[in-house]
């Protein structure tokens, strides 16, 4: 499959489609983002040609921040051709005329919706996340003053009460997405809907991690080599999901996994949800035998 | 605009404003990134005096008219002026307490740091950010910084940053999240230190 892509910038469109003073704005917002660790800085949110829940927030950031010598890879669950990820793509394509890239080693910008790559980012990479909801405690308290007032006063006992009470009720905490954390042991976050699993790739990565919410006008941020901690308690480590079984594709045994029905029959499989790194592995000849991961399950 | 000579004492700005601009910005979201390491800003300038290309890059990448921007006596000068109020249209403040930017090209002079804005416990990124024009990005007394961007520990000592402007930097730490962000620059050179970098010596 094409590792790099090159495109002609639409002349039609401004560089990366927002004006100078909107990028300006929301590159002041990036920049106390990176100074307040975790907290949410207020952005006057624009209008884009994709709807809400496109990722209109990672967009902004994405658009403020790249550059003629940046590359792209823009990924959706872990995958680079879903129509949610070829649509970005295709967008700063025309409208940045930038290289796009699927090799997560050779992107220098990736925007992400619910996964973090499974190849570990490096110095000088930054990982847009596209979020729904930014407020942690948004369940817990329905108003801004309010969720400020916490924050400011790191009033965080609800949302660890609110753990707990998984714990009471199933055994185990059942919250399995957006699980939150404290960034270098101050700000309560929202990773964005990423699984659990993907927690501890934030904590001190080397990259610098940007989160834009659109619709709720937010940007967050951790910089790189930042400590970031998932809640938890002493009689209740965080753990992250496992699986029994090896990626039937390429029998990866350390990747976070979707099961997949594969027939009429029932039958299914589970495969790496990050499908660059699946074929990368594959290619480089980690190939499971047909039998390996399949899950005889099923009527 | 002429001046009283007949003579336009504007200098220019950025060659190409939106690749320049999209440069800058990269350059001073690396800078405060990674506190304390040193980028380059690396774009054509012909920047008004006393401004370093570096400042005056700074300058024009980030402020508009929706930045009020306080100058010291140093970086006042009538083409500073000029050049900010025409290129970025920013509104320029007496009061250092009104300014989200503030510009020292002279920092040995800068006034206490309590006169600026750190922004308010609810909305701390209010704080305000300062540009600090130094005669070179070390040489000076050195800091040990440590804190978030920084893999253990990061030594840095900018001239021109006087014993005691340090000492009110680091009663600053203790108002977290509230508090002061520093670029510091020199010639084509930027350094940053965000409110969260802690600073010893
Ligand atoms: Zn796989």
């Amino acid at each position: 499959m094409t590792r790099v892509s090159t495109a002609a910038r639409d002349g039609g469109y401004t560089f990366a489609y927002l004006d100078e003073q909107t990028k300006r704005m929301v590159r002041r917002a990036i920049l106390k983002a990176v100074a307040i660790p975790g907290y949410q800085v207020p952005f006057a949110s624009r209008e884009m040609p994709l709807p809400f829940g496109w990722g209109t927030g990672g967009i902004q950031v994405t658009a403020s921040i790249i550059g003629r010598d940046d590359t792209l890879k823009v990924i959706d669950q872990g995958a680079d051709d879903t129509v949610n990820a070829v649509s970005i793509r295709a967008f700063f394509a025309r409208t940045a005329g930038v290289p796009t890239t699927t090799r997560t080693q050779d992107a220098t910008i990736i925007q992400t919706r619910h996964r973090i790559p499974e190849t570990p980012l490096r110095a000088g990479q930054i990982l847009v996340y596209q979020v729904p909801i930014p407020e942690p405690l948004r369940w817990l308290e329905p108003r801004e003053a309010e969720t400020r007032r916490m924050h400011a006063l790191q009033e965080y006992g609800v949302m660890h009460v609110r753990l707990y009470e998984d714990i009471a009720r199933y055994g185990h905490i059942a919250t399995s997405y957006d699980y939150p954390v404290r960034v270098n042991g101050r700000y309560l976050m929202r990773p964005s809907p990423i699984p659990k699993f993907d927690n501890p790739k934030m904590d001190r990565s080397p990259a610098l991690q940007l989160f834009g919410a659109g619709r709720e006008k937010r940007i967050y941020a951790v910089p790189p080599h930042t400590g970031v901690r998932s809640l938890d308690f002493d009689d209740h480590p965080f753990e992250v999901q496992k699986w029994d079984q090896a990626c039937a594709l390429c029998g990866s045994t350390a990747s976070f996994l979707d099961e997949i029905v594969t027939d009429n029959q029932g039958g299914r499989m589970f495969v790496c949800s990050d499908t660059d790194h699946c074929e990368t592995r594959v290619r480089a000849g980690h190939v499971e035998s047909a039998a390996g991961g399949r899950d005889p399950g099923g009527p | 605009m002429p001046g009283p000579g007949g003579a336009l004492d504007l200098r220019p700005g950025f060659g190409d404003p939106v690749a320049d601009s999209q440069s800058v910005f990269r350059a001073v979201l690396a800078a405060m990134s990674e506190p304390g390491t040193v980028r380059t800003v690396a774009v054509e300038m012909d920047a008004p005096a006393p401004l370093h290309p570096a400042t005056a890059a700074v300058c024009l990448a980030l402020m508009d008219f929706e930045t009020p921007v306080w100058l010291d006596a140093a970086a006042c000068t009538g083409a500073v002026r000029t050049w900010l109020r025409f290129h970025c249209g920013c509104p320029l403040v007496a009061d250092p307490a009104a300014a989200r930017f503030a510009v020292a090209a002279d920092p040995v002079t800068l006034p206490r740091l309590d006169c600026f804005s750190v922004g308010s416990e609810a909305y701390p990124d209010e704080g305000a950010t300062l540009v600090l024009q130094v005669g070179s990005l070390d040489g000076g007394m050195p800091v040990t910084l440590s804190g978030p961007g920084i893999p253990g520990e990061h030594g840095f000592g900018p001239e021109d940053v006087t014993r005691d402007f340090w000492l009110q930097r680091r009663a600053f730490e203790d108002l977290f999240p509230q508090g002061l962000d520093l670029v510091f620059t020199s010639g084509v050179g930027l350094a940053a230190l965000p409110r969260s970098t802690l600073g010893r010596w």
